[in-house]
Order: structure tokens, then sequence, then C-alpha cells
């Protein structure tokens, strides 16, 4: 009996995944990240923006080569590494040669090894890794390999760009450094002890620590240690609820200093905020959104809107991502050819809508751009986020932020 | 010294907001048996009822009102569900309250979407109330304690002095007696399961605000109501209230106050190895308490079942 | 715990988690006796099937969503040798598949030690740490059954999963341990590059463990297990110690448990932190009661079904997780029995011959009933696109159709499905009850 249920059961599975493999030709991108669970708001917002990058940039312009449309498969990951790469296979037999994927470098870091050996172990069907948003920097650095590449900054970028924002500021003289127990949490924290030590004419560290990932219901206690320890500004590179949580118990509980961030805007986070966090979150972003950079950007944007309205365009870098990968086919003449595509991304200069230029550095893959820190407002404001009245406004810009850094990459080109 | 008494405050809020959670639930086992794996959903249900009432009456209308929506909901679910699935024993009664645990966060996800939402403290009660050396303590949390208590005494005084607590005390003893005496135990079965989760739904309602309105604001909780009961005695009260404000402030002070293993460590006379970088046991040495502070009641409970498996204050033992 | 409840007639002394007793009347439950070939055939057939899937699936994701399927049952399985044979509910079983595996992920990078053995010994290892920790744990866990064992079990879970980001140098942090199992020494010259090798490797350890475990719950030691579930004080009188048998039971599941997460480091070739958190545990609790605990089948149904809904359907909705929450709901409240216990259902009728009177009734009612339901499944996701879909993006596909899901008609036609199909599904139903009741009876006109 448990094989009838058995067959049964596979058949409805080819049947399923054999029903897409109908269409040939598409470029097929497929988008690896959580669309359902606690993660689900942040996936599915990026699916948007890829979605609506792919036809807006390229499918409604005609194409690309002779006519071939992009199209991005959706995979829900449910945010586990070993989803993802059940995912992976399936999205290759489905005929799709580019993965995107950024939340979660735990995710990452497993689809970037499995894609490694998928690629040594299956030379017909190779893919391409386009990680826009996670940003352990191991994933350029250690672990590097030619099939990955970072259209977003990694983390030890971001806070090189922080900390130079952060020692100008001639009233900042104690800094509380907090973040998530895992291996982002200490990655942030361990750049900024190095680079404010580095940098910081008489910055003093006055608090260090990690706090469980995704289990602290109530952030009252650190904030508390904050506010005493006479801080002046707080680092955090929390995400998701971790961020709102710490954001809003350290703003609650009296603290007036600025926090320094990377992840506090959309999905429901600037709405969350609003108006208590006002003047006091400054972010670390790439692509100035207000004021909005080119006109091309603000047309992109009102499309955007109109076709989400209730959306954001929080992660701009997707709009590179897709804009990169079709001029490398372009250039390449193939898409098929994923190691002609990525030689002609490696090395690349792009000049995106969202302002700057940006170069895809060839001996690790890493994206090299203007970095943003932005405040926190309702004032000024070109383009809101979460329909809330409150987005973020540019303060300074470091153009080009880590071009010389160091990586410890030894890139293994395929022959 | 300021900074324990502020210290003390929060962890009060925290133990009596886990009180709410766990009057009801340890109610509801005592009586049937049953372990309620969705009793931290309908706590959920209480914040997202109120929020949607607040958008239209206000948030004192969503206090009140939300709260009899999720005990209405939840005496619908026993009298539909628990009571059908009950005939077939308890380990299907679990594992059903944890099916619905899976299907209210996906309602909830498929009602309001899946991102956090604006739910927050009501105007009149935005204000700092005092500060202790620079550490505010908002009105609201004041609010929060008083709440909590009020509804502790209500629940001590009609459970102890009223006709119908005498009655609901009696069913948890003797429940075939007690119907015997004429007395309607399915529908008191109903009743109890319908206010234990309209505790739940209060304290979603007030901690919404402070601590988020996320459909994973549950599973966050969770399990953790299950540890405080079990800590204080499956089916006691008082046990519930003294487990519940022990982990507030266990939770409390393990954050506030960088209680460094390795000093421990020493203190205990082991001396450090030389080079931690190699050693397998590196991530234990280099161990604080704010790092462990969310597990310490796992830690707690498991020790209290090995060495007094009926809890703090439990009479029978499983 | 004394339970006192009118509304069921638990005999004192019997503890809640306790009550899935045996039913002498189900065959699956008895003691198999007969010929041989009899009892051979059901495991016969499941290797050959093994054995001819991959020529009918070739590619490769569906040989990996089988290979998930296969680790799933071996763990669902384990898990069922204490739910199921030993009644011991568990909500923290993922920490031992996850220590096994990562224990075999260490393996596999110890390159010197790892490129002297077969990788189809691998599992053994992970088996192995896998017993080791059950052992520790069991040691204090197993002295009480019930709500303690229970919450033990979650306490222990949740402990080793808060480790498992802490204690970097063991478990990898977030990112998680990974390695190669291709540095392996080559098993008669495969080396496991490819996915269908790997299925071949884990298909063998799925039948040798479920035989395994099969044969294990018809030693004493199994029986036992069963007897001291129903009646540990009567075991004891028999001069059992039932401690030492819940002991048993919980170290053989911890062995097999370790089996699965080695075939887990084997397939992925990383574990993290997923591979021991209280969604793992939960899931094959869920996964377990779905196939049903009282058959020893049970899981492995559940697995394949389980397997399906979280990987296939995920493709086609992203609602995939509401429809798995409410068919566990309906599963607890109308087949307490599961899956399994369904099947087994139709089991007296086949011996009555009776079998073939059930076609027609079965047609009039389920046929319509699952339409109105597809119908219902419509309703449900153009609601969802109405609500959370793109401005203008109105345009959706439900069941191979694409329409308009901002227009009327839609709408109606799935409203007009699901009213028609539940309603004659309604109107059949008391046909089918009679016919299934006089289909269960013995002798009579049939």
């Amino acid at each position: 009996m448990k094989n009838i249920a058995k067959y049964g059961a596979v058949s409805a599975l080819s049947l399923v995944i054999g029903a897409s493999a109908a269409f040939a030709e598409n470029i097929k991108i497929a988008f690896i990240d959580p669309l359902s669970g606690p993660f689900a708001s942040t996936g599915t917002n990026g699916l948007h923006q890829f979605e609506f990058a792919a036809d807006y940039m390229v499918n409604d312009k005609g194409g690309l080569l002779d006519g071939q449309q992009m199209e991005v498969l959706a995979f829900d990951n449910k945010i586990s590494p070993k989803e993802s790469l059940i995912q992976l296979q399936v999205a290759i037999d489905q005929g799709a040669r580019y993965v995107v994927q950024g939340n979660s470098s735990g995710v990452a870091n497993a689809l970037t090894e499995a894609i490694d050996k998928h690629n040594r172990r299956n030379p017909d069907s190779r893919v391409l890794f386009l990680n826009y948003a996670a940003v352990d920097p191991a994933l350029t650095n250690d672990k590097c390999n030619f099939w990955h590449f970072r259209f977003d900054a990694n983390s030890d970028i971001k806070m090189d760009a922080l900390t130079d924002v952060i020692v100008q500021d001639d009233s900042i003289k104690k800094v509380y450094i907090i973040g998530q127990d895992y291996s982002f949490g200490k990655a942030v924290s361990a750049a900024a002890n190095e680079m404010l030590g580095a940098k910081g004419d008489g910055i003093e560290v006055v608090g260090d620590e990690l706090h469980p990932i995704g289990k602290v219901k109530d952030f009252t206690p650190y904030a508390r240690k904050v506010v005493s320890s006479g801080a002046d500004a707080v680092i955090t590179g929390n995400w998701g609820a971790d961020m709102l949580g710490i954001g809003k118990a350290i703003i609650d509980n009296g603290f007036e200093g600025p926090i320094y961030t990377y992840y506090a805007a959309g999905s429901g986070i600037t709405a969350a905020f609003g108006e208590s966090g006002k003047d006091k979150i400054r972010l670390i972003s790439q692509g100035s959104i207000n004021p909005i950079a080119t006109e091309e950007a603000r047309e992109t944007y009102n499309a955007f809107l109109e076709k989400y309205p209730d959306g954001n365009i929080d992660q701009s870098r997707i709009f590179n991502t897709i804009g990169m990968l079709a001029q490398a086919i372009t250039e390449a003449g193939s898409a098929t050819d994923v190691v002609a595509v990525a030689s002609k991304l490696e090395g690349m200069e792009y000049d995106s809508m969202w302002g700057g230029k940006l170069f895809m550095r060839p001996q690790d893959h890493q994206i090299i751009q203007d970095m943003h820190v932005g405040v926190h407002t309702n004032d000024n404001l070109d383009f809101d986020y979460d329909q809330s009245g409150f987005g973020v406004v540019t303060e300074s810009t470091v153009e080009m932020a880590s071009m010389d850094s160091p990586t410890t990459c030894e890139m293994k080109r395929p022959e | 010294m300021d900074l324990i008494l502020v210290n003390l405050i929060d962890g009060l809020v925290t133990g009596l907001l886990l009180f709410m959670l766990s009057a009801g639930l340890t109610l509801i086992f005592s009586m049937m048996g049953v372990l309620n794996f969705a009793h931290a959903s309908f706590y959920m249900l209480g914040a997202y009822f109120a929020y949607q009432i607040s958008i239209a009456l206000g948030f004192w209308m969503g206090l009140l009102i939300a709260p009899l929506v999720v005990g209405v909901l939840g005496a619908g679910v026993e009298r539909y569900g628990l009571r059908r699935v009950h005939q077939y024993g308890h380990v299907p009664e679990l594992i059903f309250t944890f099916g619905l645990a899976l299907l209210i966060e996906e309602l909830v996800q498929f009602i309001w979407g899946k991102n956090q939402l604006p739910y927050s403290v009501p105007d009149a009660l935005n204000f700092t109330a005092f500060a202790i050396s620079g550490n505010s303590i908002p009105a609201y949390k004041i609010f929060m304690i008083f709440i909590s208590i009020s509804i502790f005494i209500g629940l001590l005084y009609v459970l102890t002095k009223t006709r119908v607590g005498m009655i609901i005390q009696a069913a948890l003893s003797y429940p075939r007696t007690v119907e015997a005496l004429g007395h309607n135990v399915p529908l008191i079965f109903m009743g109890v399961f319908g206010v234990g989760t309209a505790l739940a739904g209060v304290a979603g309602v007030i901690a919404g605000p402070v601590l988020g309105t996320f459909p994973g604001m549950a599973f966050v909780l969770g399990s953790i109501v299950f540890v405080t009961i079990v800590i204080g005695g499956l089916g006691s009260l008082w046990g519930a209230l003294i487990a519940s404000l022990l982990i507030g402030w266990i939770t409390t002070f393990a954050k506030s106050y960088n209680i460094e293993m390795e000093n421990i460590l020493t203190g205990l006379g082991i001396s450090k190895p030389e080079s931690l970088d190699d050693s397998i046991f590196r991530d234990f040495w280099s161990l604080t308490s704010p790092q462990i502070a969310d597990i310490l009641p796992y830690i707690l409970m498991v020790l209290i079942l090995i060495f007094r498996p009926a809890g703090l204050f439990g009479k029978r033992s499983s | 715990m004394t339970v006192s409840d009118p509304r069921t007639d638990i005999p004192k002394g019997a503890r809640p988690e306790e009550q899935i007793t045996t039913d002498p009347s189900k065959p699956a439950q008895r003691m198999r006796s007969g010929s041989l070939v009899l009892t051979l055939a059901p495991w016969v057939i499941a290797s050959v099937v093994l054995a001819i899937l991959p020529m009918v699936f070739t590619n490769n994701s569906a040989l990996t969503i089988m290979n998930q399927m296969s680790i799933t049952i071996v763990f669902a399985l384990a898990y069922n040798m204490l739910l199921g044979q030993g009644g011991m509910l568990s909500f923290g079983h993922a920490v031992y598949a996850g220590v096994g595996g990562f224990a075999c992920m260490h393996i596999m990078n110890m390159s010197d030690f790892f490129s002297t053995i077969p990788l189809v010994i691998l599992p053994v290892f992970g088996g192995l740490f896998g017993m080791g920790l059950a052992m520790i744990v069991g040691a204090f866990s197993t002295r009480n059954a019930g709500t303690v064992f229970a919450m033990i079990s979650l306490g222990v879970g949740e402990l080793i999963a808060a480790c498992s980001v802490i204690i970097v140098a063991f478990f990898g942090g977030e990112e998680g341990v990974s390695g190669d199992r291709t540095y392996a020494q080559p098993f008669f010259g495969v080396e496991f590059l490819q996915q269908i090798e790997v299925y071949y490797l884990t298909a063998g350890w799925v039948v040798v463990s479920a035989a395994l475990m099969y044969l294990w719950s018809r030693t004493p030691v199994g029986r036992m297990a069963n007897a001291v579930r129903d009646n540990p004080e009567r075991a004891e009188f028999l001069g059992y110690s039932s401690r030492w048998v819940r002991f048993y039971s919980f170290v053989a599941s911890g062995f097999f448990a370790g089996v699965s997460g080695g075939l887990f480091a084997i397939n992925y070739e990383i574990l993290t932190e997923e591979n021991l958190n209280t969604a793992s545990s939960g899931i094959i609790l869920l996964v377990t009661f779905l196939g049903g605990v009282g058959f020893f089948f049970g899981p492995i149904i559940g697995a394949i079904a389980f397997t399906l809904l979280q990987t296939v359907l995920s493709l086609s909705t992203e609602l995939w997780a509401f429809y798995a929450g409410i068919l566990f709901l309906s599963t607890v409240m109308f087949f307490p029995g599961g899956l399994a216990g369904l099947l087994m259902m139709h089991v007296p009728v086949f011996k009555l011959g009776k079998a073939s009177s059930l076609i027609k009734p079965y047609l009039m009612t389920l046929l319509p009933a699952a339409i109105g339901l597809m119908g219902l499944a419509a309703l449900v996701e153009m609601t969802f696109h109405y609500r959370h879909g793109a401005t203008g993006d109105n345009e959706m596909t439900v069941f191979w159709t694409t329409f308009d899901s901002h227009t009327l008609m839609p709408w109606l036609v799935a409203g007009a499905i699901t009213l028609i199909g539940l309603g004659i599904a309604k109107v059949t139903a008391p046909a089918l009850r009679e016919a299934w009741s006089e289909a269960t009876t013995a002798g009579g006109a049939s």
C-alpha cells in the first residue's frame, strides 16, 4: 500500500516540476529567498523588486540578445539552508542559470558552496550566484569562488563608511556596540572596534555585546545598559524584529543620541519607528532615494509605486543586479555560457541610475560603490517608506567606499 | 544601585506579562490535562484584534473588546475542536493545539500580511512617568503593572471567594462528583478555556505596542510559557506567579550585568588555558550572561524536573 | 498525574501520554505470523520500487526530493519508536539527528581518516553519536514518562539548539559546518559525484534501517516498550523495569535519528542550526502523527506526504503552510489514526471481499467533495491574490486556468463549483456511510 501511495505521490511531483519546463528561450533567474514564515515580508518585497526590475529594465525594452525575455522564477526557501539546496536543484532542472539570493548569510554560504560543487561536478549546467544582500565578508574573502558575485557592500565596507561618518562627528566620544550573537553580529562588532581604534581620535567603546538572535522578547535590559553607559552613539547590525526591538527599547528608555545601523528601513520597520525614531536612526545604504539621484530613478520609482502602491524600493541594488547582468549577457552575446557572462561581469563598470559608478572588483567579485549614510526623518522626502510619511534622507556620502580594501580571496577561474 | 531598582521594575513588567499568559495556561492544564500549544497564538490574536479595533475606536475600546473576542474564539475552539479530539486521548489533543498554532499564524499572515504592524502606545500613556538616573520609566509600563496586578487579584478573588470559583476548584479535583451534583462540567471546561484564552488576549493587547505586533510574536513567546508553568508546578496559580516573576528577574539581571564565564571558572580555581584559539572549549570560556540570558529558564526547568518533578509549588508529579 | 475527567474513562494510574493503546483486533499491530513469503513481500516490493523509481523520474530535482523523503522517513520511523511504540512524547528529537549529522560533517572534514572509509558507512558514525547523546540525556529523562519526559525533552532541545549558535567550535555558528563527501574512499569505484549515486546510497539505508527498526519492534525489548506504554505498573509487576525499557527505546531511537542525520550530511554536505531547532523537532512530530503512530509504516506515509507539501506544493503556492495546517487539524480531528489508519480501515473490507461495493459510493461522494475542495482552494487563492497581489497585476493562475481576479465571473464560477461539489458530497454522504457499515459487517447480502 505504501508503494502505491509513494508512486502516486511522486508522479504528482514530476507533474508539478515538469509543468513549468515547457517555456524555452527565456533567461531564467531563480529567486531563492523566504516567501513564507517570519522573514517572508523581506523576501516578498525583494521578489517584487526583482520582477519589476526585470520587466521594466529589460523586457519592456525588447529583451536581450535576439529578444530573449528575463523571467524571474520564485522559490521559497523558508530561510532554511536545506530547503535552499533543494530549491536550487529544482531551479537548475527548470533551466535557471542565474540564482539570486540575499536574506541570511547562512543560506548564502550554503548556496555558494553547493553551486561551486555543482559547477565542478556538472559542467553542462553551470550556474552563477548573484548575491544581492548577504553581507558576510567571508563570501568575498576565504570562501570566495568564481561563480559568486556580490552586488551589496559587505559588512566591513559598510562599517568603514559608517565609522568615517562617526569620527567626523565631534559630539561622539563614547560608542556602544550591540548585535546579534552569530557570525554577522560578531563581524560587525569586530569591524567597528578595529576601525574606530584605527581612525578614532579618542573615541571610546563603552560597551560591546551580543544578544541571542531572534529570541529576545524584551530589549529593555539591554537598553538600560546603553543609557547608563553614557554612550553618545549606538552601533548595531541588527535586522528584522531584533532591529525594531532594540531601536524602540533604546529610544523609549531615554537615549537621545544617534543609532547607526544597517537595516532599519522598509518592510514595516520605518512605519513602526515613525515619529519616535526621527533624527535618531541613521542608516548606511547604497543608492540615494532622498534626494533622488536621477530623473530616470524617479520615473522608475513612480512606475514601481504604480504597480505596488504599498511597496518600497528599499534595495536599489536589485536594479543594479539586473542592469549589470543584462549588460554582461549582451556583451558576452550569450545567456547560456555562464563562464563568458561571469568574465564580463568581472571588472565591469556600470553607471547606476541611483547615482554614482559601480565597479565589480575582479579579484574578489565584490562590488565597489558610493555609500550613503542617511537619517530617518519626515522632512524633505521625495519618496517615503511603508506609506508612513517617513523615509531616509542622505546626509553624507563616501565615494567608492573601500576601493582598496584588502581581500584574502584566491580566485580560481575555470580554464 | 540605581540600576538595580530600574531592573527590578523591568523584571516585574516582564514577569507579570508572562504571568498573564501562564495563569490561563495553568488553569486550562490543571482542569483538562491539556498543554495548550496554541496559547501564545491567542496572545497574538489579542494584539492583532486590538490593533484592528484601535484603528476604528481607539486603544481603550481595543483593550475592552479584543480580549472578549479572543475569549469567545477560545471557547469556540474548545467546543468544536478540542472536545471532539478529547475522546482520542491527550497526545492527539496536544497535536491539535500544535496544528492550531501553525494555522493561526498562517491565518494572521493571510489577513494582516507579513509585516510588523504600526500598533503603538496610546497618546494618553505616551510619556515618561519618572526617571532614575537617566533611565526613563515609561508610563505605559506602570499601566502594564497595574493591569496585571488587578487581573491577578480579580482571578484570586473569583477562584477562592465566589460560588463559580468553588465549583471550578471542585471540578478540578472531583469532576465526576461535581457532575453528579448537577453541574454542567463540559460548560465549565469551555468557560475556563475561554477565560484562559481571554487572559492571553489581554496580555497580547497590552504587550503588542511594546514588544511588537508581527506574525512571529507567538513563536517567540511560545515555549517559555510552558517553562514557566512547569517550573511553578502544573496547575498552581501561585506557582505560575512566582515562576513568572523569577524568570522575569533572572533574565533581566542576566542581561543587565556582564557576568563572564571566565571569571566564574577562574573563581572556581580552574586555570584558563594558555591559548584559546584551538581549544574546543574556547566558546565556553568566552560566554557572557547576556548571551545566555534567554536560555537560563530552560536550564532551570530541566534542573527542576530532574530534582523536583512536581515543580516549585506543584502537588502532583507529572 | 491522575486525570479525572468525566468525558473519558481512563483507568486510574494510566498516564495521559500513554493512551495510545494497542488494539489486538488490528492486524498490523499483532505479531505477524504465517508464511515467510507474506512477511517478506512488502520489503521486497518496497526495495524493487525504490530501485526502479530513478528510472521513472530521471531529473536531479526529483532525486533530491526523493532523497529528502528518504531522510525524513528514517527520522520519522525513529521518532515513532518513541511516540508510537513507547508512548513517549518528545519535543526535542531533532537534536539527536542533528548531532549525529554534525559528527558526520566533522568526520568528512578529517581528511586523513575520511579517505580511509567508504562513504556508505558514514551514517553508522552519525548513529553512534546520536546514540551517545541519547544515552546521556536518557539517563535522567527516561525516569519519568508523560509530561515530565516531554518537558525535559523540550528543555534539552532548546538548550542544545541555543548552544548551536554559541558553541561555534562544534556547530559552526549560524553558517553551520560543511564538507565534501567525494573525499571518502571510493566505494567499488563510485565517488558519489552524482545525485543518482547518492540516491541509491540513501535508498539502501532506508531499507536497512526500516528493516532493523521493524525487527527491533519484534524483539522482547520492543514488545515490552508497548507494554510499558500501555500499563507501566503491570509491566513492573511482571518484573520489567519500565524505566530501563524506556531507556533502551530512547537510545535505539537516538541511534536511528543519528543515522538520518548522517544521511542528511551526505546529501546536503552541510549542517546548520536548523537541523537542531525546535521547529524541526515539531515538524517531525507532525509528520509522524500525520502518517499515523499506530502503524509501523505510518511515518513512512507521513514523511512522503509532508515532503510533497513542503517542497512541491510550496512551488505552486505561497499558502502551502496554511493548507498544511488545515490538513493536520482535520487529520487530528477526524482521523486520529493518521493516513495509515485511514488506509488500514479498509483491510477488513478487503478481507470480507466487499471492497467492490464501496467503489461506487466512494466515487459519488469523494469526487464531488474533491472538486468542491478545489473550488474552495481557488476561492482562498483568489482572496489572497485580491488582497496582496500587485496593483494592475490582476491576472492569476489557479489549477492551470488563467483569469482576472478583479472581475466577478471567476468568483461566481469558483463559488458555484465549491457549492455544487460540496453539495453533492453532502447529499451522497449518507449513502456512503450506509455502504461503509454494510461493507464492514460480516455476512449479509453483499
